[in-house]
């Protein structure tokens, strides 16, 4: 079935009480695309997984896998398997008890089991460990053991609730890559729920942004963080910088803003008319920091407020002339700013992303909790 | 005097020592992180401290007391740890103001303290709110005003945003920071995060298998680990085997795979065999292959939000890694492309080759 999207939702919502977990929500993935699913606290990720896997029943909206409805369809007949946040080994079963537990249960011959249940150890790279009990493995391991668990039912529809999310950040690391590519080895469709957009963005053939319940935006990860949908997602994903101004100008090549205090900036958008009020989203690594005198479009002095050391970036926290406040990340900078340093803030016209200005505030946008 | 002194820590459960023999020192005033892979005893560590883990042997001093045999309460520290712990029975007022009211207090310095507490957290609006109407940053913050009301001056930070949504995390940490740093408090501060860490301490320290590996600014750290378990615990890196071939006027000249690199490094002697680090930010790529120490071809690129990453194939059957923020002048580099790789002299940082294998020493588990 080329072209047909292996998960498709349709209007589907569930209510828990008054709370609408998912509200009228629409989503299309590709057969053998990996998804990673974003968005804060209370957005609906899990419910959107347990919705797809069959152990939530949703209210309203159609369910299809492979094109076929399969609301009121049990668990076990989706072909889909969901790998819990919290990855509850059976304690008192080895590692090769744990992944062979499904198959056994479903009648399939012992050998068949042992050979299947290697096979996916092998995959997570656990071969070795098939005689240990779960409490003798670190929580990575443990986690691999839960992935290979889900791998050995066999089928197709990976739903992943958090997979990396008991790991150490250093750990995460090396361990997303492998996943992505076992999934793309088996031919599997996954969905991915994770709060780490590095790892979304770097795994993912598609993201998927949520809030309250619905998609923000679908997209594949460059689309999603250089062309966000709307200012709940250009300041979900990414750090970023938020200007308000009025546009001024409009020619073909581009449109001035003139921001607090008569300062005026280029952008590529020329899609507003003079007199709108937008606000422009402009990431904190295409802010760059230059010397006095540098002849570009869009120069703005202004004075360090504070410098945060994050490793791989400095964040140098600016305050322009006119009071408003950019953030620059930094990376390869010859000369890292002092605090109370004057410096002139530089940013390219297409590097900015204009939105409309909302009547009442960016405090809902900005709103994450 | 220093703020906590601990001498030969050491938590055994059995044959496994959770820590062994740890020796810290953490100065008044002080903000420091302490990191590492699960399961390297910096949660047993700051639970020592706290009074909730009783540890094996050693000694632990508090403002110049040995705390031992002492309960949490009887420390003069405030815990907070990575479950909201609210009285669920109080709304925000009480529980910020419930240490001073506790340790008798006169009413009107508790209300003093109370409202100044809910004035830095940004909550006055919400102080008879309960802890079940509060999001998840609006409670943490209110945890951490309940631990620094009750008068203590160490703070003991337990994986305080680790249940946060990203964002949220990343604004949260600099308000705890700023907080600590208005009242002149000490803070040890338990996190996986290791972007966390750097951004906020004064001092890092980094753990393994129950024993301090390193400690130092997060500068230091990062830019001149001492060794390569931090060097990969604390960033990405590229490792790169070889052995030095020259010393020239500036260092050592390491030779990878047929490339030269050269270092600053002094202290070694030709013929011996070396670990070169050099982190992917500090790679460089120059559209033409001449002219350069190092030659190759793009493999890969890969997209990672704030940074795109080039994996760069040279001879030797290795690769390095470099990698790019978004840059004012793009590179404009394909895959397949030849090109050029240059890293400066000061970025590169030259380990002994360890017997065991490098695999081994940086292992996270």
């Amino acid at each position: 079935m080329i072209g047909t999207p292996s998960i498709r939702l349709v209007d589907v919502s569930k209510r828990y009480g008054r709370i609408f977990a998912i509200d009228r929500l629409n989503l299309e993935i590709q057969d053998g695309s990996y998804a990673c699913v974003l968005g804060p606290t209370g957005s609906g990720k899990t419910t959107l997984l347990k919705s797809i896997a069959g152990l939530t029943q949703v209210d309203e909206g159609q369910v299809l896998l492979d094109g076929v409805l399969v609301n009121g369809l049990p668990p076990e007949r989706r072909n889909a398997v969901y790998v819990p946040q919290l990855y509850a080994l059976f304690p008192h079963l080895t590692v090769q008890g744990n992944v062979s537990f499904g198959p056994i249960a479903r009648g399939i011959g012992r050998e068949e089991v042992a050979a299947g249940a290697r096979e996916m150890l092998e995959l997570v790279r656990l071969e070795k460990r098939a005689g240990s009990m779960p409490q003798e493995l670190s929580g990575g391991m443990q986690q691999r053991v839960a992935l290979a668990r889900g791998l050995a039912s066999g089928a197709k529809l990976l739903l992943l609730d958090e997979p990396l999310g008991a790991l150490d950040a250093r750990l995460r690391l090396e361990l997303r890559g492998q996943l992505r590519d076992l999934a793309k080895r088996l031919g599997l469709t996954v969905v991915h729920v994770t709060h780490d957009q590095a790892e979304a963005m770097t795994i993912a053939d598609t993201v998927i942004v949520l809030r309250e319940g619905r998609v923000e935006q679908a997209g594949t990860p460059f689309h999603i963080y250089h062309r966000p949908g709307n200012i709940f997602v250009a300041n979900f994903i990414g750090d970023t910088n938020f200007i308000e101004g009025i546009v001024s100008e409009r020619r073909p090549g581009g449109s001035t803003l003139e921001l607090r205090r008569s300062i005026n900036i280029m952008v590529a958008d020329t899609s507003y008319l003079p007199g709108e009020r937008v606000v422009v989203a402009l990431r904190q690594e295409k802010a760059h920091i230059v010397r006095e005198g540098v002849q570009r479009t869009n120069v703005l002095r202004g004075r360090v407020q504070a410098v945060r050391f994050l490793g791989n970036f400095v964040k140098c926290e600016v305050r322009l002339e006119n009071e408003d406040a950019i953030s620059c990340k930094l990376m390869r900078a010859r000369e890292i700013p002092k605090d109370g340093d004057e410096v002139a803030v530089t940013f390219r016209p297409e590097d900015c992303v204009v939105f409309p200005y909302q009547p009442t505030g960016l405090g809902r946008d900005l709103e994450v909790f | 005097m220093p703020k906590v002194e601990i001498a030969g820590l050491t938590k055994a459960y059995g044959p496994i020592e959770a820590l062994a023999h740890v020796d810290l020192t953490i100065g008044d005033g002080e903000y420091v992180s302490i990191i590492g892979p699960s399961g390297c005893g910096k949660t047993t560590l700051i639970k020592c401290i706290a009074g909730i883990i009783e540890p094996s042997r050693g000694e632990i001093r508090i403002d110049g007391r040995d705390v031992s045999g002492l309960k949490p309460e009887e420390r003069g520290v405030g815990y907070v740890f990575q479950e909201i712990a609210l009285f669920p029975q109080m709304d925000v007022w009480e529980n910020v103001t419930y240490g001073p009211r506790v340790r008798g207090w006169p009413e009107d310095r508790a209300r003093e303290i109370g409202r100044e507490m809910l004035e830095m957290i940004g909550l006055q609006d919400r102080s008879d709110a309960y802890p079940n109407e509060l999001s998840g940053g609006a409670g943490q913050k209110t945890a951490v005003a309940r631990a620094v009301s009750s008068g203590s001056t160490l703070l003991l930070l337990d994986e305080p945003l680790g249940a946060l949504d990203a964002k949220v995390r990343t604004d949260l940490r600099y308000k705890v920071r700023k907080l600590a740093q208005d009242l002149g408090l000490t803070a040890i501060h338990v996190t996986h995060d290791q972007e966390e860490a750097m951004s906020i301490s004064d001092r890092v320290v980094v753990m393994r298998a129950g024993r301090v590996v390193e400690e130092g600014t997060p500068a230091q750290l990062y830019l001149r680990p001492r060794n390569t378990f931090t060097a990969n615990f604390v960033g990405e890196a590229n490792f790169l085997q070889g052995a030095v071939a020259e010393i020239d006027g500036l260092g050592a000249v390491v030779e990878v795979g047929g490339h030269r690199i050269g270092t600053r490094d002094t202290s070694w002697k030709i013929g011996d065999e070396v670990v070169a680090c050099i982190r992917p930010e500090f790679v460089s790529i120059e559209r033409a292959a001449e002219g350069s120490a190092i030659r190759g071809e793009i493999l890969r690129e890969s997209f990672q939000g704030s940074i795109v990453r080039y994996t760069i194939s040279i001879s030797g059957g290795m690769a390095i890694s470099a990698d790019y923020a978004a840059d004012l002048e793009p590179l404009g580099l394909n895959i397949g492309d030849r090109v050029g790789v240059n890293v400066r002299r000061d970025n590169v940082i030259v380990y002994p080759a360890s017997k065991g294998g490098l695999a081994r020493e940086i292992a996270l588990e």
